[in-house]
């Protein structure tokens, strides 16, 4: 008996095609190869998730991503120089490492630019080290990716200015970006990492993005993420953490672009007693559709984990939000906590919420917490008595419930230039 | 200044207010005086244009337009001002973000320019002096943390920032110690005036000492059931409210 053949979409069969080009594409290094190979046939016997996948279950791949855009050339070594990336982010005064449809940019001279202990390089072998290689997502990310571009902060180095992964889609008909960056934060090294995604609006493009960012022992991160992706946009995107012993990282994601974006985390507590911080802010409107799934997986005792994601969704607009915290058994004393709120803003807007304790250690406290409501009347009244507008008065009660997930960052500088994304938002809704 | 005419109300289809009918004049200070759940905290949320509350019969008159069918922000600008018996805390809003919106928002509606920042500070901090509020309470989330009677002077404190003409103030006094309650009432006194009005809802005639009432009105199962001078608080807190629901009741 042979196996039966899976009746594949249109999309899957146009992925496939595409790697078959890709292949043809690069030089051929043994290293890399196998990785792509391995990772392809992976995505070759699943095909695009779908809603029975539970981690897809509320971003259907296969029903959602109809056409595979064609792949994005490699821009020439120039192009970036005419784009100002992360303006949006105001004053905000950092390394800048500018990816231009996936590749990077200025790949020689950024080496002598950057800090002292932070280099930069490339290697062609994009088997995944944090994230799992069995997700469709990440396998494609694997497959389609042209090499893996590494940032290693060396041990104890304090990086004072952020260093800031800007990813730009240059595109002017649809097209499709994938791209992989592991960065290596030294034993008790620290830094903080922002990576943007911008794109044009109107243009149906596409990314699948991977970063994964191994904290060593003692080492301190914090990972400020912005979706800045035009209104058309198609966003995957997979974050894979790694915290060694007593690490401390916090990573943010905020939502302001992409027709339909899927963000997973996956974070690994490799070393014991480390600490952890999730959080997010999501500002969707019109007809979007934005999914935050993760998983933070307890594998060491006296870890902690906190997650706090605010959502307001407004118009026909679609948030979902999947967490799952997973202690194993010999992770005693691990204290996680977990908290999804959202605010909807319209009767069509829709929010899912899906927390999940998985535990397996019996020394543990864990809880999570899922809230889901319109603006407080009472709140907006009051607001409004004293003659604020109600359109106003909502933007100050929204501006102050998404403003409660940026408290923790320790850079002011950064939490008003996220405070003014999330301004402009506002001000464009009303 | 304010008139309400034949005012009922209702919430989910329950009556509240049945048929206030009651007058005050610039300048004038009265008293509303009642039982628990007579309606007072209602008829103040109605004049204030909270809009839980369905209005089946009557008007609110502010010098002589109708003010029902309007927004609440609209009314403040007009110079309608609402201290609330339960002032609300809004987390993450900063207590002089929040007043300087409130002041420019009246401002522009009144097609005035927005005030200067160095103006505005010093304003607050004149107002806040006066009424006891520190620097450090004023750098706060609004109301956020504040003791019952804090609250209470943060209301008093916006009502001399804005400068309303009609302020109606619902139980300010309750949760007030007395040192507080003389300040609030210090800070009441400082803002009468010719062409200013106020509506002070009680329970006690010791708040009338301090603000001497012109006028006493007695509100009980959604009507004002008598009216006199200030003598009439007094007189009820001598005898409480039993004639008054007997007369109800008739
Ligand atoms: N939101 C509401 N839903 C249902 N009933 C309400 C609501 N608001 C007020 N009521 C009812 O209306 C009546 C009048 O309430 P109101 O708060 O106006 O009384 P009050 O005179 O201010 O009382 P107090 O002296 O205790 O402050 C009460 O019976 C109260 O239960
Ligand atoms: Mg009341």
């Amino acid at each position: 008996m042979t196996a039966p053949t899976p009746i594949r979409t249109k999309a899957e069969t146009a992925l496939m095609a595409q790697y078959e080009a890709l292949r043809r594409e690069l030089p051929k290094q043994a290293a890399g190869q196998s990785a792509r190979e391995a990772a392809m046939a992976t995505f070759a016997a699943s095909g695009l998730p779908h809603r029975r996948i539970e981690a897809y279950h509320y971003t259907d791949l296969r029903n959602l991503l109809r056409e595979a855009a064609p792949l994005a050339h490699r821009p020439s070594a120039t192009a970036g120089s005419s784009v100002e990336a992360g303006r949006f982010l105001g004053d905000i005064d950092a390394h800048e490492i500018i990816f231009v449809n996936g590749s990077l940019m200025h790949a020689e001279g950024l080496a002598s630019q950057l800090p002292k202990g932070v280099s930069i390089g490339m290697v062609a072998d994009t088997a995944p080290g944090i994230l799992d290689g069995n997700d469709a997502v990440v396998a494609l990310n694997t497959a389609l990716s042209r090499e893996t571009v590494t940032l290693e902060i060396a041990q104890g180095v304090a990086v004072e200015r952020p260093l800031h992964l800007a990813f730009i889609q240059d595109a002017g008909a649809p097209q499709a970006v994938f791209a992989r960056v592991c960065v290596r934060i030294g034993e008790g090294a620290s830094v903080t990492l922002l990576e943007s995604h911008e794109g044009p609006n109107a243009i149906a493009t596409q990314s699948n993005i991977g970063v994964e960012i191994a904290a060593a022992d003692d080492a301190r991160v914090e990972h400020v993420r912005v979706n800045a992706e035009g209104d058309k946009a198609f966003s995957l995107s997979s974050l894979g953490l790694s915290l060694g012993h007593r690490a401390c990282a916090l990573s943010l994601n905020l939502i302001l672009g992409s027709a339909i974006s899927r963000h997973q985390i996956l974070a690994r507590f490799a070393g014991a007693e480390a600490k952890l911080r999730l959080d997010g802010v999501g500002m969707l409107d019109g007809g979007r559709h934005a999914d935050v799934t993760l998983v933070v997986d307890h594998a060491m005792p006296g870890g902690e984990s906190r997650e706090l994601f605010k959502t307001v969704v407004d118009d026909r607009a679609n948030a979902i939000f999947q967490g799952k915290i997973i202690v194993r058994p010999h992770a005693q004393k691990t204290d996680g906590k977990m908290m999804s709120a959202a605010l909807l803003l319209s009767e069509d807007a829709s929010m899912s919420n899906k927390p999940e304790l998985e535990i397996f250690a019996d020394d543990v406290q864990c809880g999570h917490g899922a809230t889901c409501g319109a603006l407080d009347e009472n709140l907006l009244f009051y607001l409004m008595a004293r003659g604020i507008p109600r359109r106003e008065a909502q933007a100050i009660l929204i501006r102050s419930f998404l403003g409660e997930a940026l408290e923790e960052l320790s850079s002011d500088e950064l939490r008003e230039a996220l405070g003014g994304l999330i301004d402009s938002w506002l001000v464009r809704r009303s | 200044m304010l008139e309400i005419r034949n005012l009922h109300a209702e919430i989910d289809g329950k009556p509240i207010l049945k048929g206030v009918t009651l007058a005050v004049k610039p300048g004038e200070v009265a008293a509303i005086m009642g039982p628990n759940g007579s309606g007072k905290s209602t008829l103040s949320y109605v004049i204030a244009g909270k809009d839980e509350y369905e209005v089946t019969k009557g008007e609110v008159l502010l010098d002589g337009e109708n003010i029902l069918g309007i927004d609440p922000d609209q009314r403040a600008a007009k110079g309608l001002f609402l201290a609330f018996q339960y002032p609300l805390e809004i987390p993450g809003v900063a207590t002089m973000t929040f007043l300087k919106a409130a002041l420019n928002a009246q401002r522009k509606k009144r097609g005035e320019e927005e005030i200067a920042p160095a103006d505005f500070i010093r304003s607050v901090n004149r107002v806040a002096d006066k009424l006891g509020i520190s620097r450090e309470m004023l750098r706060r989330a609004l109301n956020v943390g504040f003791s019952g009677g804090e609250k209470k002077r943060m209301e008093i404190l916006q009502m001399a920032l804005f400068e309303p003409r009609m302020c109606v103030l619902d139980e300010t006094d309750s949760g007030l110690d007395i040192d507080a309650l003389r300040i609030v009432a210090e800070g009441v006194n400082a803002l009468r005036a010719k062409d200013r009005a106020f509506l002070v809802i009680t329970h006690y005639q010791r708040l009338l000492s301090h603000i001497v009432p012109d006028t006493v009105h007695v509100m009980a199962d959604g009507r004002i059931v008598k009216s006199g001078g200030p003598e009439l608080a007094s007189e009820l807190e001598a005898k409480g409210y039993a004639d008054f629901a007997a007369q109800t009741a008739a």
